[in-house]
């Protein structure tokens, strides 16, 4: 497994906050913050995990998840979905959909590091 | 020779034995003890009433003046009670089921319940019943006179006018005790009636009694007071049939409309059926009261000095003899005659003038109290006011015309005053086309007629009217001489006033009536008399008529329905014991199917099918408009049931939108705590990840400051945002307290420009303005309003796209009201956006991250509504453009 986390988010300051926590413990991080360019992005880096906004400008977290889990090369990409509603609707419907993780903002930093090496296989 | 003392003492004892018969009748009338009160024989004996004085003492000295002639003031009634029985039956049934009080009711009742008619016919009858009230005075007072002329003692000879008045009082007082002692709805009065029979009886008894004196006393027995009779010029038949047909047609008419009869015979009246008696008995009373008269004439004019009164004969006669027993028995008689008249008269007219008059001032003049007080104590008093005043204006009337004139004079003048009355009560009665209008108008021209043909001159030359007047007429108009009416001269002045008079009054209660429309009243009430037989149901309930039961079952299937009709049917004949559906049409069985049905479609509707079907009786008048009525009632009660369903309907579509909008706040509200979540937790999440990197310590101080920059500025984001949230609240609530005053436009925006120049300072804007269209002084609240600049001129800095950037401002003040302008030379708004804009958190781009949350527009618009304005985007700029709408002077709310 490789160690190549893309984190689609539009929150420059949390995306920050994410890339530190992550580089800091070696991973490869790149940033998105357009959910209309998720899907091109995902199929350009191959990514080993996915952090994942719900609410993105364009098209939403759980679509560009749907679109991922459609496409057989992506079916199986682990994909964390973060969400600032933090209603369990969200949390249901993005589990019905196939997201592997879920975790409401804000997150504790041990938490996301330990949900994206589990992810990663590590 | 009876000493006066004494005859004063037999005639209170009289009328105490009176007092007693009324006293005892009135007391066991409650009591129900006495049935044979309830007779026909009663009923017949107070018609009698008619015979009064005038008949007693009178008649005789009509036959000596004129012969024959005075029987035709018995041959009329005679001739109504005969022949006519059935007008009468048909006034006693109105009278009945319109519960008649009195003459001037029943005309005011037809003629649709009009007190304009009931006021005329009232003074009418007072007016002719007062001279014939001084007539009973006047023979009271002169058969005492007689007596006290010839007592032998010579004892104290009393006054005239003083006996008339104590006889006055004494008839007053017995007519208020038992007149007015209770208040009947029915106005019957049992006691008075049975006393007044009594006095029939004994005025009958005295008549007769002196009859037979003089003929088999006197004369010798029969045959030989035939032959005097003969022998008499009384007897000779000088008939004048005008005159003739004329007095017989007037006492007639009397008997019909004189309110004392028409209170015995109408009012009084208990039971329909009597009248079937009385048709017989009473023109048999008045043959026996006339039997005697001429012998009586012609005896008294043979024995008797010359220039002796013959209206005194009855009692002349048997003193004359030193008959003192036969005297008095006839003075009683007269004395009978003449209370009897006044007691019955003045109940009658008091009646008429309480419940015409006097009750009808008194209510329109009290209106209060005659709601909260004893309405009861009123009517009696004014009853008993009535009655002392109607005798008071007999002993007036007595007194001022000095009882001169001949008794038989003032009792014709009496019946043509009364037979005013005629026209519009047998027209009310047989004519559905008699109007109100026509009534009044035949009621006053004859009586207007009467009085000044015949009333005034009656008080003799220059009494009211002077000696010339008659006979030049007013202003010298030949034609218009009250005894001789549009030059018709030689007929007797009272045929004369009785023609004229009956004649005009007839003619305009006709022209009346045919030119005017009756009122809807006058149209039920003249259906309720003319028809009054019309439409009834046999004492016994439906006769059996020609329905069958089949008949009966195809009208009650339309009511009932099928198998309702059939299962009512099947039951009755299961009662009657028949076998099969079909009951035997009995009365029993056509009733229970009435009041079956009335429970459907309404008793009047009913009884009209039923009368229908079953034949026996006419549909009347009356009961179509029950059932029209009823019809009414019904499309009235299914109206309003319509009415209350659209009601429902409507009360249902409210809460349906009431819930739609609940369901819609509730989603609204959902999403919004949805999005203040969202932008709580977002600035949350980087504090929360930065604060917890910081918290690991061992870092380079670069980096230490980067990260706690961050924490700063989200903090900062945060308490805007709560700022913004509380801000909007409070806005939306209406809780905003604004602070007016007058300021400056352009300082306001310059205010704005400084305030908004800290969003994105990096980037430089031009500012286009004009600053002559900004020179305004508007009352507002200057903060709010310079809030509402500040956000829209940061939002166009934070959201410009275009490589130089621009701002517009445009001032316009039109009507009133102040439009500010905000543009740009951005993008603009999408179409679909822009009505999305204005609501909470409707942030469209992500393109910079410059702190709003999503809450500026929405705060703009609840602060333009409280400010009395508004805010609106404006489409096709070219850009992004704003409108602010507000008025120049707002003016504090209370």
């Amino acid at each position: 497994m490789g160690n190549h986390v893309l984190v689609i988010e539009d929150e420059p300051n949390i995306v920050e906050a994410i890339r530190f926590i992550l580089m800091r413990d070696g991973w490869d991080v790149s940033t998105l913050s357009d959910g209309d360019l998720a899907e091109d992005t995902i199929r350009f880096c191959r990514p080993d995990v996915v952090i994942l906004d719900v609410m993105l400008p364009g098209r939403s977290g759980l679509e560009v998840l749907a679109a991922l889990r459609a496409d057989a090369a992506t079916r199986s990409l682990p994909v964390l979905m973060l969400t600032a509603k933090g209603q369990g609707r969200d949390r249901a419907e993005a589990e019905r959909i196939g997201a592997s993780r879920f975790m409401s903002k804000p997150f504790s930093n041990t938490e996301i590091l330990a949900s994206v090496r589990a992810l990663a296989g590590v | 020779m009876v000493p006066f003392n004494i005859l004063v003492v037999v005639c209170l004892v009289y009328v105490g034995l009176l007092f007693l018969v009324a006293f005892l009748v009135e007391r066991r009338a409650h009591a129900r003890a006495l049935p044979w009160l309830r007779s026909p024989l009663i009923y017949t004996l107070s018609l009698s009433i008619f015979c009064t004085a005038w008949t007693f003492y009178g008649a005789v000295g009509y036959a000596v003046r004129s012969g024959w002639e005075f029987m035709t003031i018995y041959l009329g009634p005679t001739l109504v009670f005969v022949g006519w029985w059935w007008v009468l039956r048909k006034l006693v049934r109105i009278g009945k089921t319109q519960r008649v009080t009195s003459i001037a009711d029943l005309i005011s009742s037809r003629y649709g319940k009009s007190n304009m008619l009931g006021v005329i016919v009232t003074v009418i009858s007072v007016v002719a019943a007062t001279p014939y009230i001084a007539l009973q005075l006047q023979s009271v007072t002169l058969s005492f006179a007689v007596f006290a002329s010839t007592a032998a003692d010579g004892g104290p000879v009393p006054d005239k006018a003083a006996t008339a008045l104590w006889v006055a009082v004494g008839l007053a007082l017995f007519t208020v005790l038992f007149g007015t002692r209770n208040l009947d709805s029915n106005e019957r009065h049992l006691g008075v009636v049975t006393a007044i029979a009594v006095e029939a009886v004994v005025k009958l008894v005295a008549l007769v009694a002196v009859g037979v004196f003089v003929v088999w006393g006197l004369a010798g027995g029969p045959a030989d007071m035939m032959a005097k009779i003969n022998a008499s010029p009384l007897s000779s038949w000088d008939l004048q049939p005008g005159r003739w047909a004329g007095l017989i047609f007037l006492s007639a008419a009397a008997v019909l409309c004189l309110p004392r009869m028409f209170q015995v015979m109408v009012v009084e009246n208990v039971d329909e059926r009597h009248l079937a008696t009385a048709s017989w008995a009473f023109p048999l009373y008045l043959f026996l009261m006339c039997l005697f008269v001429l012998p009586i004439a012609v005896a008294g004019l043979d024995l008797l000095p010359p220039g002796t009164n013959p209206d005194l004969f009855v009692l002349t006669l048997p003193l004359a003899q030193g008959q003192d027993g036969l005297a008095m028995l006839a003075f009683l008689g007269g004395f009978s005659s003449a209370t009897s008249m006044v007691i019955v008269a003045s109940i009658a007219l008091a009646t008429m003038v309480s419940n015409h008059i006097v009750m009808p001032l008194w209510l329109s003049l009290r209106p209060a109290r005659a709601v909260s007080g004893d309405v009861r104590r009123i009517v009696l008093l004014s009853r008993r006011l009535a009655i002392a005043g109607i005798v008071a204006l007999g002993y007036a009337y007595f007194q001022l015309s000095g009882g001169s004139a001949a008794l038989a004079a003032i009792g014709l003048i009496s019946f043509v005053g009364a037979a005013q009355i005629l026209p519009a009560m047998l027209g009310g009665i047989f004519w559905r086309g008699a109007t109100r209008v026509g009534a009044v108008c035949g009621l006053l021209t004859g009586a207007g007629v009467w009085v000044y043909s015949l009333y005034l001159p009656s008080f003799g030359p220059d009494g009211v009217i002077s000696a010339r007047l008659i006979a030049e007429g007013p202003w010298g108009i030949g034609w218009l001489r009250p005894q001789a009416l549009f030059g018709v001269e030689g007929i007797d002045p009272l045929i004369h006033a009785m023609f004229w008079s009956l004649v005009l009054n007839a003619t305009a209660f006709f022209a009346g009536s045919i030119l005017t429309f009756p009122g809807p009243v006058e149209r039920v009430q003249g259906a309720a008399f003319v028809n009054v037989f019309d439409g009834e149901v046999p004492a016994g309930g439906w006769v059996r008529g020609a329905a069958t039961a089949e008949n009966l079952l195809i009208l009650s299937q339309r009511i009932l329905g099928g198998d309702g009709a059939l299962a009512f049917f099947e039951a009755e004949a299961r009662m009657q014991g028949k076998a099969g559906p079909l009951p035997d049409p009995t009365p029993g069985f056509v009733g229970a199917l009435e009041r079956r049905l009335s429970g459907s479609v309404g008793a009047a509707t009913a009884h009209a099918m039923i009368a229908q079907t079953v034949g026996g009786a006419a549909v009347s008048v009356e009961d179509l408009m029950a059932v029209a009525n009823e019809t009414a009632q019904i499309m009235e009660y299914s109206a309003r049931l319509e009415a209350q369903s659209e009601e429902l309907t409507r009360t249902a579509r409210q809460l349906q939108l009431a819930n739609e909008k609940l369901t819609r706040l509730s989603v609204q509200k959902d999403s919004f705590l949805s999005q203040i979540s969202h932008e709580l937790r977002t600035p949350m999440t980087s504090i929360r990840a930065f604060s917890e990197i910081l918290m690991e310590g061992d870092m380079p101080p670069a980096m230490l400051r980067r990260h706690a920059t961050i924490i700063h500025e989200e903090a900062i984001r945060l308490t805007r945002l709560l700022d913004d949230l509380l801000n909007l609240s409070v806005l939306e609530n209406a809780g905003v307290q604004l602070t007016l005053g007058l300021v400056s436009l352009q300082d306001m925006i310059d205010r704005a420009l400084v305030a908004a120049a800290q969003t994105r300072p990096e980037r430089s804007f031009a500012v286009h303005r004009d600053p002559a269209s900004e020179a305004l002084y508007v009352t507002t609240d200057a903060d709010r309003l310079t809030q509402v600049f500040i956000n829209l001129i940061s939002n166009a800095r934070k959201y410009c796209a275009a490589p130089e950037p621009e701002l517009r401002i445009a001032v316009r003040q039109r009507g009133g009201r102040v439009m500010v302008d905000v543009i740009d030379n951005g993008r603009g708004i999408p179409e679909d956006s822009q009505a999305l804009i204005f609501e909470k958190f409707a942030r469209l781009t992500d393109e910079t991250r410059a702190g709003g949350a999503g809450l500026g527009l929405a705060i703009c618009r609840e602060v333009m509504t409280a400010l009395g304005g508004s805010i609106t985007y404006l489409p096709g700029q070219g850009g992004t453009a704003f409108r602010v709408t507000f008025p120049l002077r707002l003016r504090a709310v209370a």
